[in-house]
């Protein structure tokens, strides 16, 4: 790689997700405005009028018929993209079920934005944790190379499991703010993704119907071949989910073979090697954990940081793997499971139940609703969790960082 | 030239021993339906009686390929095969969404719309049994006035039904028909010419069910041409703009005047107890759009 | 991934409680020796009436419902109760 040049284009996430989907070459995009996912799919209109991307570009009245599009032509054997954010994913909500119980290998950008009400086009990251439990694969980005990268790998992943893709980050702190971003080549990207070839279509010749009721039990079909019943077909889901990680994983080696980086497949570290204190989170917090790691480094204090790429599946056993050394894990949440705790703080915990690694593990509630995260803010919080651990006092169960109440 | 019962096509596409209710007239009308399609097409259907006619995994009764979708989607899902179809080179298929009236007029409309605003190029096929029946006939956007289902239980609807196709004239799409399995050539003829033209097809099938309606399974062919009878449903089409009222309805106009629609009502359980009041704005709303019909048709003549 | 098949829902037939009874010294197309008429045929909501002169009915899938004695112009077609001796 060394005395190649490579092209750097100062862009934003938004327009970096837009250059993987025209690289991937997408065949069917259709989306539906919403801040502050919008310039994402303003920039594929573009390369479609302009005939730089020979797709076709559905201009929906809805985000649940955005959906609903990209499910009919993924059926039909056409790659498929759409994105969202917000009020759009909860809009779609049931499409997003539906396409993941299909088995269709959709892509979708979520950019995180703050569910309402009250309004707030700000991030957070409720809408995509709001969707975790649909069976789609989702992927949290720190950067916007990261979004490029990961939009080109999630057709890959999505393609070889058959499982939709939910590449996700940040509204405006990523997705409007611009950034060096390397963009692959088309020859790379042609030799990184194949053609897709569909698992499933609709062909008058070979009249089939799909995804009709289907029953608690097996039933026979027509030639007295017994087939799944509804709970099968959800084991055989659950099981695609469970082992899409060598996907993942591969997809992410075999991309940095070829283009000179790769993004840690499941879990990532800064600085962790010997570090007693971890800061977990996902998306483009992790980039100021990596500054608060930075700074407290200088005091002495041994601490890294547990990037957390893929949340679901959620890496268990990567996650056991990487705090299996540290005293303390600080998990920054950037949503909320009303009524109980940070999603990833809660699923970590499940994941360490039973693996007899059992750092104590702090849940941190920050940046909801696009409240500005400093790096003084992450610092504070994990001196408290260092003091907590140090005395032996207890943190409540969860705190929340920077709220003025 | 119209077509008549013994040139209708004898291939079958939709398989005896399906779940529909005997008599359902969806039957009748889906069997012409799929005649005139021919088989070069690609259904999507919503959650709808037609669902359960379509099968249960693993089988299905029906020879044409089928994808079911979420109950608002039916026209979202179509215009999704059409741009797929067109990106995989595949665009001799003709695409069909075929959804109840509460699908259609209720839940679905929004897509419909959005997707004759496109002029997306596909049939829609509404077959309007005026009520959720696949749920236990609730009342929907498309239940005429006074008659009871099971959320109007005790007064009946008190509002007269959505005029869908109206709607959908009013988003300037190429061709826009309405049918009744009792006519099943007028339907297959409609259905014939649908698939020659380009952009929105928009088609109402009136779709009497005898459990929602409440009439002995014997008289649903019967139901179906007392409704045309008596203008409570009109046999027409509009093709580019124009105009023209079709089979039964066409004679209707030139020979002689409607049956009153209290015989048509009288027939049917749902209407039962329905007061004189309820029938006289009944009758006024048919007559009303009987006039209009009348005179469009004549405009055009 | 479903599969076309008949009887889908199994033998409807058994749903039934009346079944159609053809006469066909009544029936027009036997009376004619020639195509005609086949309305019983064409408004068969189940599409087990073959369009054929001596119509047949396929019993292991009709439902029933009466609407071929009730289209029948000819009054070939009566529906006789399915548990009742037949008459022939």
């Amino acid at each position: 790689m060394g005395t190649k040049k490579h092209h750097i284009s100062i862009i934003t996430g938004n327009d970096a997700a837009a250059e993987a989907v025209k690289l991937c070459g997408v065949q069917v995009v259709a989306a539906y405005p919403i801040t502050p996912q919008s310039s994402v799919v303003e920039a594929l209109s573009k390369y479609v009028e302009q005939g730089i991307m020979n797709a076709e570009f559905v201009t929906v009245e809805s985000e649940h018929s955005a959906l609903g599009v990209c499910i009919a032509a993924s059926t039909v054997g056409a790659r498929v993209f759409t994105a969202t954010s917000a009020n759009g994913l909860a809009y779609m909500c049931e499409q997003v079920h539906w396409a993941a119980g299909a088995r269709l290998p959709i892509v979708m950008c979520c950019v995180n934005r703050a569910m309402a009400a009250p309004w707030s086009v700000l991030n957070d990251q409720q809408d995509s944790m709001t969707m975790r439990d649909a069976g789609w694969i989702q992927i949290f980005c720190r950067n916007n190379q990261e979004i490029h990268d990961t939009v080109i790998q999630a057709f890959k992943i999505a393609e070889t499991v058959h499982v939709p893709v939910m590449v996700c980050y940040d509204g405006y702190i990523l997705s409007h703010t611009v950034m060096p971003v390397e963009l692959v080549s088309q020859e790379k990207v042609d030799a990184f993704l194949p053609k897709y070839v569909p698992h499933t279509i609709l062909d008058p010749s070979h009249p089939r119907n799909l995804n009709p009721v289907t029953l608690a039990d097996p039933r026979k079909d027509g030639s007295g071949t017994l087939c799944h019943g509804y709970m099968e077909l959800r084991y055989l889901h659950q099981e695609a989910l469970l082992n899409s990680p060598a996907a993942i994983v591969a997809a992410d080696k075999e991309f940095g073979k070829l283009v000179g980086r790769n993004w840690g497949g499941m879990v990532w570290g800064y600085r962790n090697e010997d570090a007693e204190i971890l800061l977990m989170a996902a998306g483009s917090l992790t980039m100021e954990l990596s500054v608060a790691v930075d700074a407290m480094r200088e005091e002495g204090i041994k601490v890294g940081v547990l990037g957390l790429r893929v949340y679901r599946p959620f890496p268990n056993k990567e996650l056991v793997e990487a705090v299996r050394k540290a005293k303390l894990v600080a998990v920054f949440d950037k949503s909320l499971s009303y009524g109980n705790e940070g999603p990833i703080c809660a699923d970590l915990k499940s994941a360490l139940y039973t693996s007899g690694v059992s750092p104590v593990v702090h849940g941190y509630i920050t940046g909801l609703g696009g409240r500005d995260v400093k790096y003084r803010h992450l610092i504070e919080a994990a001196k408290k969790s260092i003091a907590a651990l140090n005395n032996g006092n207890p943190v409540k169960e969860t705190e929340w960082v920077n709220v003025q109440i | 030239m119209a077509t008549k019962i013994l040139d209708l096509p004898e291939e079958e596409y939709m398989l005896p021993g399906n779940r529909a209710c005997a008599g359902c007239s969806l039957g009748i009308g889906f069997r012409h339906i799929l005649k005139a399609l021919g088989g070069n097409c690609i259904f999507t259907v919503p959650a709808s009686c037609l669902t359960v006619l379509g099968g249960m995994y693993p089988t299905s009764s029906v020879k044409v390929p089928w994808m079911n979708v979420v109950f608002p989607s039916s026209a979202a899902a179509a215009s999704g095969l059409v741009a797929g179809l067109k990106a995989t080179g595949r665009e001799d298929i003709t695409v069909v969404a075929m959804a109840g009236d509460g699908g259609t007029a209720d839940i679905g409309i929004q897509a419909l719309s959005g997707a004759a605003e496109r002029n997306t190029n596909f049939i829609y096929i509404c077959y309007d049994n005026e009520a959720y029946m696949n749920t236990g006939t609730q009342r929907s956007g498309s239940t005429p006035i006074g008659a009871r289902t099971t959320t109007t239980p005790a007064f009946g609807k008190q509002q007269q039904a959505k005029d869908v196709p109206k709607i959908l004239e009013a988003h300037g799409i190429p061709y826009i028909a309405t049918s009744c399995p009792s006519f099943p050539t007028d339907l297959y003829d409609k259905v014939k010419k649908a698939v020659g033209i380009k952009g929105t097809r928009y088609m109402h099938m009136c779709a009497p069910c005898p459990s929602g309606w409440q009439f002995p399974a014997k008289d649903t062919v019967e139901i179906g041409r007392m409704a045309v009878e008596c203008g409570a449903v009109v046999l027409y089409e509009i093709e580019d703009g124009v105009f023209r009222l079709t089979s039964r309805s066409k004679k209707l106009a030139e020979q002689g005047e409607l049956q009153p629609v209290r015989e048509y009502v009288s027939v049917q359980g749902r209407f039962k107890g329905i007061e004189d009041e309820t029938i006289e704005a009944m009758q006024s709303w048919i007559n009303k759009r009987w006039t209009e019909c009348i005179k469009r048709d004549a405009e055009n003549r | 991934m479903s599969t076309p098949c008949i009887g889908e829902a199994g033998h409807t037939g058994d749903w039934r409680s009346v079944r159609p009874k053809f006469d066909e010294t009544k029936c027009l197309a036997v009376k004619a020796g020639r195509p005609a008429c086949f309305q019983c045929w064409a408004y068969c909501p189940e599409g087990v009436i073959k369009k054929e002169i001596g119509t047949e009915v396929d019993l292991d899938y009709c439902k029933g419902c009466g609407i071929c004695a009730e289209v029948c112009p000819a009054g070939a077609i009566t529906m006789v109760p399915e548990n009742a001796e037949d008459a022939e």
